[in-house]
């Protein structure tokens, strides 16, 4: 028999792992992304990945990694998968290095770590800070290998539209659109590994990347699949707010001693250098003298937000806070957090080496994601997922330095879990579905492409990312949940008038766009509904009208299933896997 | 009061074989706006200067914060990365084409696959036994890391290749990019197995030879990378190879 065929959708981290761990088994691999994978917005992760190498005599350990994990992310994550990637981590960072990714380095030439959010170990290995950019390139390359020696096979400038399913609801490939032609293809496989990233786009303005629409896994929702906690959006304390994007602002600035403050008196007009340390309001480290600066991500942009809305001391009255390396020496911060540094200077013209940073929350990362077992495989025979398309490895937060690591972990399974199965399955009926599909697809097409409304699909998508900005980012209340989601459908009803500007057959962006914005209409009520069902506070999820974590009601794995009806999806909730360590309050203003 | 506006050329060509045309955009100005946030207001209000309707721009684009390296294009003459590009920092009408020397697809979008190409014949990886756990890797010093880092910040933009005299049809040459990864790989501990190789696949037509030393790739770069280092380096290093393989016949 022929090696089982593979397709991995995505070319992040995540895609590229499953794809090396196939065609090092001898697997056969389609790779499909909408962009060349070195393009993929891994590359966009700044600060690090955590291992518990424990290389700085601190007594770190696996078991300390996996409870800041688990604590950090409000006890929602399933603990089995969670302890399992944190074993595995340190063997991860060593084959990272063997792979030649430039870590920084002691002068002894081991790895260097440095601390990160929600820890208290220095347990971040880190190549300045583009370390997202330095581990995609590491892998970008040796999966390049490998087609070399014809082992994968590359399809760039496609997205990924559907799966073909049989008959049995079994996966037997998918289809595809080629962004240049606009051809619609059915590529068979007998596996598909879906590693399609964050949703980023939904809010409008994120850190994401453009490509990070969360099309490919609300296709798949649509078609069955479970999405699991849709409602778990991080907002990243520190981003640059920016007319196009929010751009990211690492947590390693924190780690390497920057400090978050305002002036205690709103309106300071003295330069900032001339407020003297009594005049600023260091909040963090008052409000948290354990962690400091150096909280998870949730509670520090919690406490920015109430330090602008509630106490009214954004700088100049504005939605900004300073974050500031100007205390540390200049050769220090080139040697460590260069890349981000320059960010900031070519983007908002001030040298934070000089002059502290202005930043505020922006949203930054998806927790939830397509539900997935053990074994990373959805509830979809034969469609895998892995890294932050998929819900399993953060629960309510993530914490920093944790999603490099959980991309590679979790590609790392899906690849060779992918290939058992698809080693074990008999061979499908008829065509497997794929004509039917095929012309489903089509059809769609044709009525996109045609039609005649009044409605611009970029408008239409702006009104989301202000809608789901507004409503179901840092602090949720039912009533702005409820308007969000009339919002939401009120933008699937004027859909349907959508008019595309360009009509070509040809490199068609339009198209492409607006065939995303409808899954991603269907997709944001997953996080709208997951939110208001939810009455409590847990992680990233903050309700003030229910302010405390209820873990009788809602330490609960929340499932969603498309119905295809305007009512929304289906909600259910499945318990969570807490047989290692035992929920309990928590907290970060004293040791946990 | 009139909002303050932004004035852009464009350079638009709807498919290889069609013929190029300029369209001109008038767009409403904002604070921290770059042509790639200006070619977004396009696409939600397809609308030239004259009120002509138009299409959205097509153009590579994602990161949006020059990392993924697919916003290149030629910004008042120059190339460069258009999400970094700052409209207040640049003379209007903005000027915004292709890049020169890749096969054109639509607008602004070219196809710059020739690069990835080039990285695979230099063996522009490190050659692994397996992704299985065979302990730590090699001890780098910090001083190693230091000159190595950079050479891998190198985002594959191309607009070194775009500025670079020497790169075209005529003389195949593999341009800035692939040669600093040479040297990088060359560098490794491990990588360095596959250092002949590299050289010698440098060693012909399209090769080192091909440079002229414009140095216009270090002046474009975005990242800053040391390439006319990389390249001299890399050139004594092929010449020494050539050498060698000479002398053992």
């Amino acid at each position: 028999m022929a090696s089982p065929r593979i397709i991995v959708v995505g070319g992040g981290l995540a895609g590229l792992a499953a794809v090396i761990k196939i065609a090092e088994a001898g697997g056969s691999v389609d790779l499909f992304s909408i962009v060349p994978v070195k393009r993929s917005h891994s590359v966009c992760a700044q600060g690090g990945i955590n291992a518990a190498k424990n290389l700085k005599g601190e007594g770190d350990t696996t078991d300390k990694h996996f409870d800041d994990t688990i604590y950090g992310g409000d006890f929602l994550a399933n603990q089995t998968p969670v302890k399992a990637m944190c074993e595995a981590a340190p063997g991860i960072i060593d084959l990272l290095d063997r792979m030649g990714v430039p870590f920084n380095r002691t002068p002894e030439g081991l790895l260097d770590f440095r601390r990160f959010g929600g820890t208290l170990y220095n347990r971040t290995a880190f190549a300045g800070a583009t370390t997202g950019q330095q581990l995609l390139y590491a892998l970008d390359e040796q999966v390049r290998r490998h087609e070399s020696e014809g082992k994968v096979r590359k399809f760039e400038g496609w997205e990924f539209l559907s799966a073909i399913l049989d008959s049995k609801g079994q996966a037997r490939g998918i289809t595809a659109l080629n962004l240049r032609t606009m051809e619609l293809q059915a590529f068979p496989a007998d596996a598909i590994i879906l590693a399609t990233g964050g949703i980023g786009a939904i809010f409008g303005k994120s850190t994401n990347s453009v490509v990070c629409t969360g099309s490919a896994h609300s296709a798949i929702f649509q078609q069955g699949a479970y999405y699991a906690n849709g409602e778990f959006i991080q907002v990243h304390p520190t981003a640059i707010p920016g007319e196009d994007k929010l751009r990211l602002m690492s947590e390693s600035a924190r780690g390497e001693g920057g400090r978050v403050w305002v002036p205690r008196t709103s309106g300071d007009k003295r330069p900032i250098k001339q407020i003297p340390a009594a005049d600023r309001f260091y909040f963090l480290e008052e409000w948290y003298p354990k962690y400091g600066n150096l909280v998870p991500r949730d509670v520090a942009t919690r406490a920015i937000h109430k330090v602008v809305y509630e106490h009214h001391l954004g700088i100049d009255g504005q939605p900004m806070v300073y974050l500031d390396l100007t205390h540390i020496d200049r050769a220090t911060l080139n040697r460590k957090l260069e890349g981000i540094l320059e960010i900031y200077q070519k983007f908002v013209g001030d040298d934070p080496r000089d002059v502290p940073m202005k930043i505020f929350p922006g949203m930054h990362y998806t927790m939830g994601g397509l539900w997935v077992d053990n074994d990373q495989m959805t509830n979809i025979p034969g469609i895998f997922a892995a890294g932050e398309c998929e819900y399993q490895y953060h629960g309510a937060n993530r914490l920093g330095a944790n999603s490099l690591l959980s991309c590679i972990f979790g590609g790392f399974r899906a690849g060779p879990n992918a290939l058992d199965y698809a080693s074990s399955l008999p061979a499908a009926e008829g065509d497997g579905g794929q004509a039917a599909e095929l012309a489903r697809q089509s059809e769609i097409n044709a009525r996109l492409m045609n039609n005649e409304g009044t409605e611009n699909p970029f408008r239409l998508w702006r009104e989301l990312g202000e809608t789901m900005t507004r409503h179901a980012t840092v602090i949720r209340y039912n009533k702005g949940l409820k308007e969000a989601d009339e919002k939401i459908v009120e933008l699937l009803d004027r859909y349907k008038q959508v008019n595309l500007s360009d009509r070509s057959q040809w490199a068609n962006t339009s198209f492409a766009f607006a065939r995303q914005l409808k899954n991603m209409l269907e997709l944001s009520r997953c996080v709208v509904l997951g939110a208001k069902q939810r009455d409590e506070s847990r992680g990233a999820h903050y309700k003030p009208d229910f302010p405390e974590r209820n873990d009788e009601k809602f330490l609960k794995t929340t499932k969603a299933a498309f119905t295809g009806d305007v009512a929304g999806p289906r909600l259910e909730f499945e318990e969570v896997d807490t047989q290692f360590i035992k929920p309990r309050p928590r907290r970060y203003d004293a040791a946990k | 009061m009139p909002n303050k506006t932004v004035a852009f050329e464009i350079k638009r060509q709807a498919s290889p074989d069609a013929p190029a045309i300029w369209e001109k955009f008038e767009i409403e100005w904002r604070p921290g706006m770059n042509v790639i946030s200006a070619m977004m207001e396009i696409a939600a209000n397809p609308v030239t200067a004259e009120g002509r309707p138009t299409t959205p721009i097509t153009y590579d684009s994602n990161c949006l914060e020059e990392i993924c390296g697919s916003c290149a294009m030629r910004i008042n003459g120059r190339a460069r990365m258009a999400c970094s590009a700052l409209v207040e920092n640049l003379e209007q009408p903005i000027k915004v084409e292709p890049l020169s020397k890749f096969p054109l697809v639509r607008d602004l979008q070219v196809d710059r696959s020739v690069l990835f190409e080039n990285l695979k014949k230099v063996k522009a990886w490190v050659p692994l036994d397996g992704t299985y756990d065979l302990g730590s890797g090699p001890r780098v010093f910090p001083q190693e890391q230091e000159v190595n880092y950079p050479l891998s910040n190198c985002i594959s933009c191309t607009c070194c290749m775009e500025a670079c005299p020497q790169f075209n049809d005529a003389t195949g040459f593999v341009g800035a990019a692939t040669l600093a990864q040479v040297k990088l790989f060359n560098n490794h501990p491990t990588g360095k197995v596959l250092k002949e190789e590299r050289l010698r696949a440098l060693a012909g037509d399209g090769g080192i030879q091909e440079c002229g030393f414009a140095q216009n790739c270090v002046e474009v770069c975005p990242k800053q990378i040391p390439l006319t280092n990389a390249i001299s380096d890399v050139g004594r290093d092929v010449l020494l190879q050539k050498a060698k393989d000479f002398l053992r016949g």
